[in-house]
């Protein structure tokens, strides 16, 4: 080796102090950002819990929904969410049983099959549909369902609102799943004679599933919380209402929504903060049973 | 259960670029042959043609004919799945299902085509494992993840679940290349075993692996990069060894050069 090669100065065994304090800073500023990404986190979910947590023990909470709720400032009793979690977990529920089977197969037609121009197109399609405010998606359902068809409107239509903005988030994570699963197990099964259709149905999905269902169920969370589509769509009503196909149904963000506009009155506050708690747990559970799916998928493995 | 391959003015792309020009090569049946040659001369790329593997890359298309015992693999009417069928493969890393257990690796074949009959699936899995000599060491543990065993067990898994659909012929892309010594061994001993039932190719870049297992040995080069490869010349082994025509083989053999 000549010795005109470029070469730093490094003495043997003595460590460059320079690099030292260099480390020392940025590890600090790393854990600085870091504290300060918790601190919102934290806040809220301090201000939330200390506000409704003692709400959610309260008897009729989880039994009974608002009906027989005298004005505000007349009422002393809290009353329940039932009607609420009910609404939030068959509109969610509802909004899954259309939005995941469409985005799994948008995913599977993109990795697995698109080519070229549609492909990109449909890709496009997706990147749009993700960047469509929810107040737009329930304006584009309503001008349909009620402006063109003339129908009346009911709870599924927010669902269907719903739906499409879960379809992109959904896409998009099955995606990544099915991205990951590596090329070799797709040839391995085509080299045995299994034809692709099947590869992908017997192998590609079952290696990727735990992903796949951690982030459908991330999407399920996110629609849970969605408020502007109900709005519009899913009037809010104080009564226990089971049937999505008609009338008024109630959601925890429209609950929260509408004690909101009486938030000065004690026994509104309490339901507000108790809705608010209570949907924090729904998208808390969703999560945790995301991650367990998640576990029990790799058991196998 | 074995076919005679016959490759015929075979050029191979992909998408514009042609990889491989002009292959002519003939494999007798229950005959060992080995690809030799130094990296990206299209050992692989001529590997994957056999087995129709080739057009699973987008762009990938080839000109001429393979034929299997007469029939020409490329075909209109050729059903590239049963192509597949015919024709296993086993490619450089070992690559089991993850999510499958030893067991059912090894009947994936059948079980992803239908077949569901327990008892049959059982045979055919311990038949494959004995005939990957992996049987001995797995025996107690098929319900097992296939991802927990050694690479070289790996391997063999690979190899009992590609001859569980009784293919006619095998194909072996750097089976060993992944693999310790042991392991290599244990490889090259099945292999002479699997010549009784199965056509094998096997591409290498061990000379010493081709001169031990192979009956055949195919030298394939490249002219300058970015040309595509040609196979300079196929022969017995012991002559390809011992006395080649071509001087580009007895370079590459001798170690002057690739
Ligand atoms: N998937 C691919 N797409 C495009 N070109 C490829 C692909 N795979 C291989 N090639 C090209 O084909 C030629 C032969 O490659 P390969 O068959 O892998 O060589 P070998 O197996 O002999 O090392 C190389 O020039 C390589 O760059
Ligand atoms: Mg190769």
């Amino acid at each position: 080796m000549s010795s005109t090669t470029a070469r730093p100065e490094v003495t043997f065994g003595s460590k460059s102090s320079g690099r030292a304090i260099r480390n020392t800073v940025a590890t600090v500023l790393v854990w600085a950002a870091f504290l300060i990404a918790l601190i919102p986190l934290g806040w809220i979910m301090w201000t939330v819990l200390t506000k409704g947590l003692h709400v959610l023990f309260t008897g009729t909470w989880w039994q009974k929904d608002q009906s027989g709720a005298l004005p505000p400032g007349f009422d002393h009793n809290v009353r329940g969410a039932r009607h609420a979690l009910v609404g939030t977990l068959e509109m969610s529920v509802v909004t899954s049983v259309i939005a995941i089977p469409i985005a799994i197969m948008t995913a599977i037609y993109l990795v697995e099959y698109g080519r070229g121009k549609v492909a990109r197109l449909v890709s496009f399609m997706v990147d749009i549909l993700s960047g469509i405010p929810s107040i737009v998606a329930a304006l584009f359902i309503y001008a349909i369902w009620v402006t063109t068809f003339g129908l009346k409107l009911i709870p599924v239509c927010a669902s269907i609102a719903l739906a499409m903005l879960m379809i992109p988030v959904v896409t998009r994570s099955t995606e990544e799943m099915l991205k990951l699963v590596p090329n070799e197990l797709r040839e391995a099964s085509y080299a045995l004679g299994v034809p692709k259709w099947k590869t992908i149905t017997r192998v590609v999905l079952p290696t990727s599933l735990s992903g796949i269902v951690t982030g459908a169920l991330l999407g399920f969370a996110r629609v849970a919380g969605e408020t502007a589509p109900l709005i519009l769509l899913a009037a809010y009503t104080q009564y226990l209402n089971e049937n999505i196909f008609s009338g008024n149904m109630a959601a925890l963000p429209t609950m929260i929504s509408t004690e909101f506009s009486n938030i000065g009155d004690a026994v509104s506050s309490e339901r507000l903060w108790g809705a608010a708690c209570t949907l924090i747990l729904l998208v808390l559970v969703i999560n945790l049973l995301g991650r367990l799916v998640g576990r029990l998928a790799k058991v196998k493995k | 259960m074995a076919k005679r391959i016959d490759v015929q003015d075979l050029d191979i792309f992909y998408g514009d670029f042609k990889a491989v020009e002009g292959v002519n090569l003939s494999v007798e049946p229950r005959s060992v042959t080995a690809f030799i040659g130094p990296s990206g001369c299209g050992k692989s790329t001529v590997l994957r043609t056999l087995n129709r593997m080739h057009e699973v890359i987008p762009g990938g298309r080839v000109q001429g004919k393979v034929l299997l015992d007469d029939e020409d693999l490329y075909a209109a009417s050729m059903d590239p799945v049963v192509v597949r069928r015919t024709v296993g493969m086993v490619f450089q890393r070992p690559n089991p299902f993850p999510t499958m257990s030893i067991a059912d690796n090894v009947a994936a074949g059948l079980r992803l085509n239908g077949v569901k009959d327990k008892k049959t699936l059982n045979e055919v899995v311990e038949k494959s494992l004995k005939g990957a000599n992996l049987w001995n060491e797995v025996k107690d543990r098929l319900d097992k993840p296939g991802a927990g065993l050694s690479g070289g067990q790996q391997q063999r898994l690979c190899i009992a679940r590609a001859i569980a659909v009784q293919p006619q012929v095998l194909l072996m892309d750097e089976p060993c290349s992944a693999l310790d010594p042991i392991s290599t061994l244990a490889i090259e001993d099945l292999i002479h075993e699997l010549k009784d039932s199965f056509t094998v190719v096997i591409v290498t870049h061990n000379m010493q692996q081709a001169a031990r297992v192979s009956d055949q040995t195919a030298f394939f080069n490249l002219k300058a990069t970015g040309q595509p490869g040609h196979l300079i010349e196929i022969d017995d082994t012991k002559t390809i060894f011992n006395n080649p025509t071509e001087k580009a083989t007895e370079d590459y053999i001798s170690g002057r050069f690739g």
